[in-house]
C-alpha cells in the first residue's frame, strides 16, 4: 500500500455544452488517502469535473481513471465511488437505517452484515439513536452526517463531495469541517471535495486544485498556493493581495508612486522588464522613522479600519495607487491616524513576481 | 373630513379589509354555486306537493335499474382510471425527467388534447372506430381479422374515448408531483451502486406514488360525471348516471328525481374524496407538500407500506436481473459511451402514447374537405362544400357567434372576480386561506352535471333559462378556478418589492397597480383570460340545460347534430373548433411562459 498510489487520474478531461466550454483539458491526480479540493468561483468548472468523475455527466473528450481502471464512460454504479451531494440527497421515504443500508443492499450484502455495518457507521458519526427516523426529522448537521455515513458504509475507493457544507450555518460548518477531516484521516479515505469557500479549502485539504474559467489554474498544497501563487488569479482569489504593475531590472523592482523593492532574486519564469508584483497585506508593516526594508513605499493614510484583533490600513501613494497593510493590534491607540504621512516596508522575500497582466499565460 | 383622515393614520386597517379582494368572488360563488347545490339537496327530499319525503331515494334503492347504472358508472370510471394512470405514467415520467427545454416542448402535446373539446375528440373516434372506418379497414388490410371488429357502441369504444379524454388530466396531475422529486435522488442512488431499474423502483416510484394517487382521484371523480363519451361511443349497457340525469330533466321533467340522482353522484364523489384525504391527505393533490415524505400512519398504512416496500424491492430486483444479464452480454466499457437503451425505450413508449393523445383528433381535418355526401376516410375528393354548408347555415353561425360572445364575457367576468381573489390569496397573510382556495377550486372537482342541474333549477325560477346571461354566469363558475390558479402562479413569481419600491417612491396603491404591477403581469393576465375563454367556448354540460333549446352554443349544436346523425358538416365545425382552440392554447401557453420568466 504505497502512499503514492494514484486513486484517481483525469487526462485532458473536457466538457463542452454546444459552444460553451464547461471544462477544458483538466489533468488531475489524487493519491491514496489524499484530500484534494477543487476550489474556484462559480462557473469555474469544479462541479463539472466532479460530476464527470462520478459518471453523472459524460465528458466530451479525455479520460477518467479510477484505481487504474479506465472509467471514462462507465456507469456510476460500476465505478466504486461514493458521493455526498450538496443538499445530501437522502431518500426522504426511507429511514436513516434504510438510507445507509441502501448501498449495501445494492451490493447484495447479507442482512446480518448490513445491520452490523450500519450500526458501526452510525456509531462513527455518533447518531446511533436516529436509525428509525426519517431524514426530515433530523437537523441539517445530522442529515449531513447521515449522508456521509451512507457514503462511507461501503468503503468506496474514492469519496466525492459537492459543497457538502453549503447549507449549514457558519459555526456548524466549522465544526463539520474538523469532523470530516478527522474521520478522513482516521479511516485513510481518499477524498475529492468541491467548494467555493477558500477558508474551507485551506482548513481541510492536503492539496488544492484552483480552478478558473473552466481551467485548472494551479494544483498545490494550501501554503504553497497562498505564498507562491503562479498567476494573478491565484494571488487575487486566495486571501488579500496588493497587486501592482511594475518594472524589474537587475533585481530591483520599480512600481507606481515610488514603490520600490531591492535585493530580489531572479528566479522562475519572470524576466527583466514589465512584471506584476504581489505583496500580501500581512507582510507589510508601517516603518518607524529612519527604519528601512527591502521593499518600501510612502504615502498618506486614507483610512484605518479596526477589524478585531488587527487593523486594515489603506495608504494612498502619490500617483493614486492604494496599498493595503494589515497590522496586529494590542491596544486601540496603535491605529494610525488618517491623513498622516507614513512609510511602508516589507522584505524582498514577501514580494511575489508574476508575468505582466496582459501577457499570455 | 381632514379629521377623519388624520384619525385613519392612527388606526390599523380593519382585518376584514384584507379579505376585500376575495369577497366579490365569494358572493358570486355563494349565489351561483353553493346556493343552487344546497337547493338541489333540498329539492331532492321534496315531493310534488313540496312536502318532505324520502321517496326519490327509496326509488333509487328499490329499483335495480338505478343500482345497475351506479355500478356501471363506477365500473367504467374505475377502468378509465386504471388505464389513464398506467398509460399516463410514462409520459409524465419522461416530462418530469427531461431538461426544461424538452419538457416545455413536449408539454404542449399534452396540453393541447387537455384543452381540446371532448366533442371534437369524440367525433373523431366515431369516424375512426366505425364499422367501415379506417381502423377496421387497416385491420382487414393487414389480414388480422376476417370480420370487422366491434369497436364502437360497446365497452371498448367507451373505454377508448374516456381514456383518451382523461389521460391528459392524469399526466398533468402526476407531473405536478413528479417535478418536485429531486433529480439528485436518482443520481445519488446511481453513485451508491443502484442500476437504473433498482433506482427507479426503490427510489423514484415510491416517491411518485402520491402523484399517482392524486391522478387516480382526479380521473375517477371526473369520469363519474361523464356523459358525452358513453352516450356517443357506448352502447345501451354503458349508460352512466349523468345520462340518466339528463333524461330525467329534459325528457321526463322529473326534477326532484334528477336532483336525488345528482345528490347520489355528488355523494359518491365526496365519499371518494374523503377516503382519499383519510388515506393520503389532500395536500398531496397540489404537489406542494414534499412528496412521499409523509410517514404512513395507522396499521393499514403501515402494513401497506411494508407490503409496498416488498413489491418495489421485488420489481427492482427483477429489473436488476435483466440488467445484469444485459451487462454480461454487453459489458459496459470505460472507453466509450453506452447507448442509453432504457431512455430510448421510454421515449418510444411515451411518444406512442402522445401520438394516441394527439393524432386521432386530426382525422376531422381531411374528413371535413370531402366532396362526398357522407363522413368517409379517406375522403372522396376535395371540396369546401361542407364549410359553405356550415357558414351558410343560420343555426350554425348563430351558435358560433353566441359561443364567441359568451366566452368573451365569461373571460371578462372571470377576470374581474378571479384576479382580485388571486391577489388576496397570494399576498394577504390571513387565516383561512387554504379553505378559501379549496372553495374556489371546488367547481373543478364537483361533477359538472351536478352544477348544471342545480343551476338549471334555480334559473328556471328566476327566468334565466334560455338567456346568454345565464350561460355567462354558469360558465364563470367553471372558468374562475382556472383564472385563480393561473394568476396565483404568475403572482408567485412576481417580486413584491417592486410594488413596495413604487409605494416608497410616492405612488398611491391604484397607480402602483396600473403603472407597475399590471404592465409586468400582462402576459399572465391575458393567458388567464384565454383559459377562461376556452373553458366557456368548449363547455357543453351547462349549455345543455341552461340554453333551454333556444339559445344554442357551438358545442350544444354539435351535440344535437351528433345525436341525430354523423355528417361532414360536423367535421367542418370540428376542424374550425380545433383550429381556434389550438390557436388560443398556443397563444395562452406562450404568454404564460413569458410571464413565468418574468
Amino acid at each position: 500500500m504505497s502512499a503514492n498510489k494514484p486513486k484517481l487520474r483525469t487526462v485532458a478531461l473536457s466538457k463542452a455544452y454546444g459552444p460553451v466550454t464547461a471544462l477544458a483539458d483538466a489533468n488531475l491526480e489524487v493519491r491514496e488517502g489524499e484530500f484534494v479540493t477543487l476550489l474556484g468561483p462559480s462557473g469555474s468548472g469544479k462541479t463539472t469535473l466532479l460530476m464527470m468523475v462520478a459518471g453523472l455527466t459524460l465528458p466530451s473528450s479525455g479520460e477518467v481513471w479510477i484505481d487504474d481502471k479506465l472509467s471514462t464512460y462507465l456507469p456510476p454504479h460500476l465505478r466504486d465511488i461514493g458521493m455526498v451531494f450538496q443538499n445530501y440527497a437522502l431518500f426522504p421515504h426511507l429511514t436513516v437505517y434504510e438510507n445507509i443500508a441502501f448501498p449495501l443492499r445494492m451490493r447484495r450484502a447479507p442482512e446480518a452484515e448490513v445491520s452490523k455495518r450500519v450500526s458501526q457507521i452510525l456509531d462513527l458519526v455518533r447518531l446511533s439513536d436516529t436509525a428509525s427516523r426519517l431524514p426530515r426529522q433530523l437537523s441539517g448537521g445530522q442529515q449531513q452526517r447521515i449522508a456521509l455515513a451512507r457514503c462511507l458504509v461501503y468503503s468506496p475507493s474514492i469519496v466525492l463531495m459537492d459543497e457538502p457544507l453549503g447549507a449549514l450555518d457558519k459555526k456548524l460548518r466549522d465544526q463539520m469541517q474538523l469532523e470530516i477531516k478527522s474521520i478522513q484521516r482516521r479511516l485513510g479515505i481518499t477524498v475529492l471535495y468541491v467548494t467555493h469557500d477558500q477558508e474551507e479549502a485551506m482548513t481541510m485539504s492536503d492539496r488544492i486544485c484552483l480552478m478558473n474559467k473552466a481551467r485548472i489554474e494551479q494544483i498545490d498544497a494550501p501554503e504553497a498556493l497562498y505564498f507562491r501563487p503562479r498567476s494573478i488569479f491565484a494571488a487575487d482569489f486566495l486571501g488579500d493581495s496588493n497587486i501592482v504593475a511594475a518594472t524589474l531590472r537587475a533585481g530591483t523592482l520599480a512600481g507606481p508612486g515610488g514603490l520600490a523593492v531591492r535585493g530580489l532574486k531572479a528566479d522562475g519564469p519572470v524576466k527583466d522588464g514589465a512584471v506584476t508584483a504581489v505583496v500580501r497585506p500581512e507582510s507589510i508593516r508601517v516603518l518607524d522613522a529612519g527604519e528601512h526594508d527591502d521593499g518600501e513605499a510612502a504615502g498618506r493614510v486614507e483610512s484605518a479600519v479596526f477589524v478585531g484583533g488587527f487593523a486594515r490600513i489603506f495608504v494612498r501613494l502619490p500617483d493614486g495607487t492604494l496599498i493595503q497593510a494589515k497590522r496586529q493590534l494590542r491596544t486601540a491607540s496603535q491605529l494610525p491616524q488618517p491623513e498622516t504621512e507614513v512609510r511602508l516596508g516589507w522584505p524582498a522575500s514577501a514580494s511575489i513576481l508574476l508575468p505582466p497582466e496582459d501577457a499570455p499565460t | 373630513m381632514i379629521g377623519a383622515r388624520a384619525l385613519a393614520a392612527h388606526r390599523p386597517p380593519l382585518p376584514a379589509r384584507r379579505y376585500l379582494g376575495v369577497l366579490p368572488l365569494l358572493a358570486f360563488l355563494a349565489l351561483l354555486f353553493i346556493y343552487p347545490i344546497a337547493d338541489l339537496l333540498w329539492l331532492s327530499v321534496l315531493d310534488q306537493q313540496d312536502e318532505f319525503t324520502g321517496e326519490h331515494y327509496r326509488a333509487i334503492t328499490a329499483n335495480p335499474v338505478w343500482f345497475n347504472v351506479m355500478l356501471i358508472t363506477f365500473e367504467i370510471s374505475a377502468w378509465t382510471t386504471v388505464f389513464s394512470v398506467v398509460a399516463g405514467y410514462p409520459i409524465a415520467y419522461l416530462l418530469a425527467t427531461s431538461s426544461e427545454n424538452t419538457r416545455n416542448r413536449l408539454m404542449l402535446w399534452v396540453l393541447l388534447p387537455f384543452w381540446t373539446s371532448f366533442l371534437v375528440r369524440t367525433f373523431a373516434w366515431i369516424v375512426l372506430l366505425s364499422q367501415r372506418g379506417p381502423l377496421n379497414r387497416l385491420i382487414a388490410a393487414l389480414g388480422l381479422s376476417d370480420a370487422p371488429l366491434e369497436l364502437i357502441y360497446n365497452f371498448t369504444g367507451t373505454m377508448i374515448g374516456m381514456v383518451h379524454a382523461l389521460m391528459p388530466l392524469a399526466v398533468l396531475t402526476m407531473l405536478s408531483v413528479m417535478t418536485n422529486i429531486d433529480s439528485r435522488l436518482s443520481s445519488a442512488a446511481a453513485t451508491l451502486g443502484a442500476r437504473g431499474g433498482e433506482a427507479f423502483w426503490r427510489i423514484y416510484f415510491p416517491l411518485s406514488l402520491p402523484g399517482v394517487a392524486a391522478a387516480a382521484l382526479m380521473v375517477f371523480i371526473t369520469a363519474l360525471g361523464f356523459f358525452i363519451t358513453p352516450a356517443l361511443l357506448g352502447g345501451r349497457r354503458q349508460t352512466m348516471i349523468s345520462q340518466v340525469i339528463i333524461i330525467q330533466v329534459q325528457d321526463l321533467l322529473n326534477w326532484s328525481f334528477a336532483g336525488a340522482l345528482s345528490v347520489v353522484l355528488l355523494g359518491a364523489a365526496l365519499l371518494i374524496f374523503i377516503l382519499y384525504d383519510r388515506l393520503l391527505g389532500l395536500s398531496t393533490l397540489s404537489g406542494g407538500e414534499r412528496s412521499g415524505a409523509a410517514a404512513p400512519s395507522g396499521w393499514i398504512g403501515q402494513t401497506g407500506a411494508v407490503i409496498g416496500g416488498r413489491i418495489v424491492a421485488l420489481l427492482g430486483r427483477a429489473c436488476d436481473v435483466v440488467q445484469i444479464a444485459w451487462e454480461r452480454v454487453n459489458p459496459p466499457r470505460g472507453d466509450r459511451p453506452r447507448r442509453a437503451i432504457g431512455r430510448a425505450v421510454l421515449w418510444t413508449v411515451a411518444m406512442l402514447l402522445v401520438a394516441f393523445l394527439v393524432l386521432p383528433a386530426l382525422i376531422v381535418v381531411p374528413v371535413s374537405f370531402t366532396a362526398g355526401k357522407f363522413v368517409t376516410f379517406p375522403p372522396e375528393g376535395f371540396s369546401l362544400h361542407w364549410y359553405r354548408e356550415y357558414l351558410g347555415s343560420a343555426t350554425w353561425t348563430e351558435a358560433t357567434l353566441r359561443s364567441f360572445g359568451v366566452a368573451a364575457l365569461t373571460g371578462a367576468l372571470s377576470m374581474l372576480l378571479g384576479v382580485p381573489a388571486a391577489f388576496m390569496l397570494t399576498r394577504a397573510q390571513v387565516p383561512g386561506k387554504a379553505g378559501l382556495l379549496a372553495l374556489i377550486l371546488s367547481p373543478l372537482i364537483i361533477p359538472r352535471i351536478v352544477v348544471a342541474v342545480a343551476l338549471y333549477i334555480v334559473y328556471a325560477r328566476v327566468g334565466l333559462v334560455g338567456t346568454s346571461a345565464g350561460l355567462v354566469l354558469g360558465h364563470t363558475v367553471l372558468a374562475v378556478p382556472y383564472v385563480v390558479i393561473t394568476m396565483m402562479a404568475v403572482l408567485k413569481t412576481y417580486d413584491d418589492r417592486l410594488d413596495q419600491a413604487a409605494a416608497s417612491l410616492g405612488a398611491p396603491p391604484w397607480r402602483t397597480l396600473t403603472h407597475i404591477t399590471f404592465p409586468l403581469i400582462r402576459s399572465g393576465m391575458i393567458a388567464s383570460f384565454l383559459f377562461a375563454f376556452i373553458t366557456s367556448f368548449d363547455e357543453l354540460t351547462i349549455a345543455l340545460f341552461v340554453s333551454g333549446g333556444l339559445v344554442s352554443t357551438l358545442p350544444r349544436q354539435m351535440w344535437n347534430d351528433m345525436l341525430l346523425q354523423v355528417n361532414p358538416t360536423l367535421a367542418a365545425v370540428s376542424t374550425t373548433m380545433l383550429v381556434i382552440i389550438t390557436g388560443i392554447i398556443l397563444a395562452a401557453e406562450y404568454l404564460r411562459r413569458r410571464a413565468g420568466r418574468g
